[in-house]
């Protein structure tokens, strides 16, 4: 039986499946990242360039539709979060619009700007996005400062259901290091992802050498954020939503998470696991190249499961510290039942798309990236 | 208090956000369908010169297609950071095509974007023209879904108003996806895409021809634009006619804007400048019936009745009903736990009014008219340079036909000038659609200050000039690149 509570599930699932295939897909920014840092020639950046120039809107069209499916699912996150935490999320906009234009103008003549300024604007973006977009998620854990009130609507003069407490905009929650935290782990985890994908897209032993350093630096410094994150996470009290809808506050809330939904605890380790072995594999075997291909599930199941503990098991997952019970919940954020229903059987076509992607991306990686390649006009 | 310096720095926001996303757009929907059909004449005929001819549009193309994405993305985001209670007020419907939208097009734009720009030398040659139709095709899958949530907006259909959640929700999808609105406006927008496609095509064409370049590149390409173009100006010109006869009975006060009309009735003349007017016009393209009943301005703000004894009521009643449901909305949300039997009550009053909940927002009945002169002068440049553009491609194809093209400077340098003319006349149209809803984000539902999120002014106004500055500086960059890749060329040898 599909009850409206099921489709509340279903959706958070394909939110968090959204979520993990968005911060997998990083790897572009993370890989754009070491522009300069790996490329030390202009044949190697242009090879990054052109190795994550395939993919990027991938990456930009997953965030667009994990936008997308948030407001059709949990309109009330779109609403509240969006509306208030307005300088964060305008501030990752604005990065991924200047990637979004740099790979096409960098190698053009008449860019007025230069080659390297729009190489600049990538690694930005490499850095900051990913920075950013964990920051907010870190939020879904310490609390923002909002009060909704739908009945707001009956106010002729002042007619808005959510409000931000504070001037700060969002941009507050740096002042919390578990989300400074969250955020720089993102990062470290993209720079990872970035540097695991052109080891195995592009054919070039000196670059792939700069990259496994860069894969080691990056590696660590996830590994020791994610220390702290985790153990902050386990600790810290959650967000609970008890039978009759109200927001309380549970010790350990997350840890009790993890361990009343075996499965997802199951999802974090397995995916760790797999990262950790592709990282180590890439690392100390000359010739392996396939690490990103174990990191990749690794990182869906890991996210999806950091999701998971946000949003399932009667929790908040976008709390407000301001008010508690304006917090937002699966059931009190969700569409109606009608529109669940409707976009989840638009969603069966989710696979379809999956499969037509995987199969075009072996079509067109079946040889990898060499300089060869460069010197046709087909390339950034 | 929503000030109404919030309410307009929020909507100039997004208006300029759509008028830059709307001068990249027409260009990727009309040059897809030019490109992919000069590579099917390549793969029909085996010729070479055709692939050149068409990865030189795929280049501009690719050019144009990222500054599309760009300011595509801060629109999707914008509903959210400055329309936060229409996100929440009818996101339960709004937000089901943009999902959609993101499922269904973009992945695939994105997917066999990259095929199409690297995968020549990686794919077969039908695989790569499969490739390059599904870009085109994936672009026009987008415009259907994101013109279907457009033309919700104009016409809302599908949905109910639910006081306990406080929201629309949507209670029958296919009235939403088969929305004669959007039907009309998909067919309107996409096909004004082929004519701006065309003309661009022709316009760069034509200045080959004048620097004596590239001939025979420049007139197959022409030969190829124009065709698509004068189809697609055709499929405006139709789509235009139903998009008329829907704006009249959906948002007559659009309508009557668009016509300057203060006093309407039966045979309503048609305006063609201040003073100009031809009998009964415009009852025949509004109502296809020469004694049609089109409504003005002061009909609509005063109430009337239709020959056919329809009544309708005034602005002042209706925001009296608006009033009413916005009153009993609220007393329904404070007894439905105390009193249920006085909340039933409250409910019922609501119910009866709430067609005309957006209404009670309103203050004065002059709020419910949109900028006339605005309207009425966009309405005009639309139509007019529309024809004159139809013409230029109906004579520049005849010319190419008859073979006297290349030697008719004066036909060339016209078709040149006339590109950024096709750019106006599609901006224009967007003024008379969106411009002339005002003062609704959604038609009698939800006026735009009932809409907006609570930010500051000055935040707004921050987030504005920082994408007028970006979008502009891009548009900049994205004219010197272009420039500079038409002026090299395509590759083409022995032209």
């Amino acid at each position: 039986m599909i009850t409206y509570i099921f489709l509340q599930q279903y959706w958070w699932f394909l939110i968090s499946l959204l979520g993990g295939l968005l911060v997998f897909l990083l790897f572009v920014q993370g890989g754009n990242a070491l522009i300069f840092l790996a490329g030390k020639s202009e044949q190697e950046r242009e090879l990054i360039i052109n190795s994550t120039g395939r993919k990027w809107e991938l990456t930009f069209t997953t965030l667009v539709t994990f936008g997308g499916a948030f407001f059709a699912s949990f309109p009330l996150f779109y609403s509240t979060s969006f509306g208030g935490a307005y300088w964060v999320w305008m501030l990752i906009l604005v990065t991924f619009v200047f990637q979004a234009v740099s790979y096409e103008f960098q190698g053009k003549v008449g860019n007025l700007l230069g080659r390297n300024t729009f190489r600049v604007f990538l690694t930005l973006n490499g850095c900051l996005a990913p920075l950013l977009i964990g920051t907010a998620v870190g939020t879904f854990f310490t609390g923002s400062q909002f009060v909704v009130d739908k009945a707001a609507v009956g106010n002729i003069a002042a007619p808005v259901i959510s409000r931000w407490a504070n001037g700060w905009h969002g941009l507050e929650a740096v002042a919390e290091p578990f989300n400074v935290g969250f955020g720089m782990m993102v990062m470290a985890l993209s720079i990872t992802l970035g540097a695991l994908y052109l080891i195995n897209n592009i054919d070039n032993d000196k670059l792939a050498s700069e990259l496994r350093r860069s894969l080691l630096v990056s590696f660590v410094g996830f590994l020791l954020m994610l220390v702290f994150v985790l153990f902050k996470l386990l600790t810290m009290d959650g967000f609970a939503v008890d039978a009759n809808g109200i927001i309380v506050m549970e010790k350990y809330k997350y840890l009790h998470n993890f361990l009343q939904m075996p499965v997802v605890l199951a999802m974090l380790l397995v995916g760790a696991v797999l990262l950790v072995v592709g990282v180590a594999l890439t690392a100390w075997r000359k010739n392996f190249k396939r690490g990103i291909w174990l990191a990749a599930p690794g990182t869906v199941m890991a996210v999806m499961a950091i999701f998971m503990i946000a949003g399932y098991n009667n929790t908040a997952y976008y709390p407000s510290i301001n008010d508690l019970q304006s917090s937002l919940t699966l059931a009190n954020s969700c569409s109606s039942e009608f529109t669940l229903r409707t976009m989840s059987i638009v969603s069966l076509i989710i696979p379809f798309v999956v499969a037509y992607i995987a199969y075009f991306w072996r079509q067109m990686d079946r040889k990898s990236l060499t300089t060869e390649e460069l010197n046709t006009s087909d390339k950034y | 208090m929503v000030e109404t310096a919030l309410v307009d720095w929020s909507r100039l926001q997004f208006a300029m956000t759509a008028g830059y996303h709307w001068l990249f757009v027409p260009l990727t929907l009309g040059l897809a369908v030019i490109m992919a059909v000069m590579e099917t004449i390549y793969v029909v005929k085996g010729d070479e010169f055709w692939k050149q001819t068409a990865k030189f549009w795929m280049k501009l193309f690719g050019i144009n297609f990222a500054v599309g994405i760009a300011t595509g993305i801060i629109l999707e985001f914008e509903f959210g950071t400055n329309f936060s209670n229409y996100s929440w007020f009818v996101g339960d419907i709004f937000g089901a095509p943009l999902a959609i939208e993101g499922i269904l097009a973009f992945f695939m734009e994105a997917t066999f974007f990259a095929v199409m720009f690297f995968g020549w030398e990686k794919v077969s040659k039908r695989t790569h023209l499969v490739a390059t139709w599904l870009t085109g095709i994936g672009a026009a899958i987008s415009a259907i879904w994101i013109l279907v949530a457009n033309s919700w907006m104009q016409h809302p259909v599908g949905m109910e108003f639910n006081p306990d959640t406080v929201r629309h929700e949507m209670v029958d999808f296919w009235a939403l996806v088969l929305n004669p609105v959007a039907i009309s406006k998909f067919f309107h927008s996409v096909f004004s895409g082929w004519m701006t496609g065309s003309i661009f095509a022709i316009g760069i064409s034509c200045w080959y021809l004048i620097k004596k370049r590239e001939v025979r590149f420049a007139l197959a390409s022409i030969r190829v634009a124009a065709i698509v173009g004068i189809v697609g100006t055709f499929a405006v010109m139709l789509s235009g006619d139903s998009s008329a006869v829907h704006v009249a009975e959906y948002q007559p006060m659009k309508l009557a804007a668009a016509e300057g009309l203060e006093n309407g009735g039966q045979r309503a003349p048609f305006s063609i400048v201040p003073g100009v007017e031809v009998p009964g016009v415009l009852s025949v393209l509004a109502t296809h019936d020469i004694n049609g009943y089109v409504p003005g301005i002061n009909n609509l703000l005063n109430g009337y009745t239709t020959p056919q004894g329809e009544v309708v009521p005034s602005a002042e009643e209706k925001i009296e009903r608006g009033r009413l449901a916005i009153e009993a909305f609220g007393d329904y949300r404070k007894l439905s736990g105390s009193d249920p039997a006085a909340a039933a009550e409250a409910r019922k009053v609501l119910d009866e009014n709430v067609e005309y909940f957006g209404y009670g927002y309103i203050d004065s009945k002059q709020e419910l008219v949109p900028p006339v002169w605005l309207v009425y002068w966009a309405f005009r440049v639309m139509i007019g340079l529309g024809g004159a553009l139809l013409l230029l491609m109906c004579v520049v194809l005849w010319a190419e036909y008859k073979k006297s093209l290349a030697s008719m400077t004066w036909l060339q340098w016209a078709a040149l000038l006339s590109i950024p003319l096709v750019y106006v006349a599609g901006q224009a149209g967007w003024i008379v659609a969106e411009v002339g809803r005002q003062p609704w984000v959604i038609e009698g539902l939800l006026p735009v200050k009932a809409a907006v999120s609570s930010v500051s002014v000055a935040a707004v106004q921050t987030t504005f000039f920082i994408f007028v500055a970006i979008f502009t500086l891009f548009l900049a960059i994205e004219l010197r690149i272009l420039i500079n890749a038409i002026k090299k060329g395509p590759e083409i040898e022995n032209y």
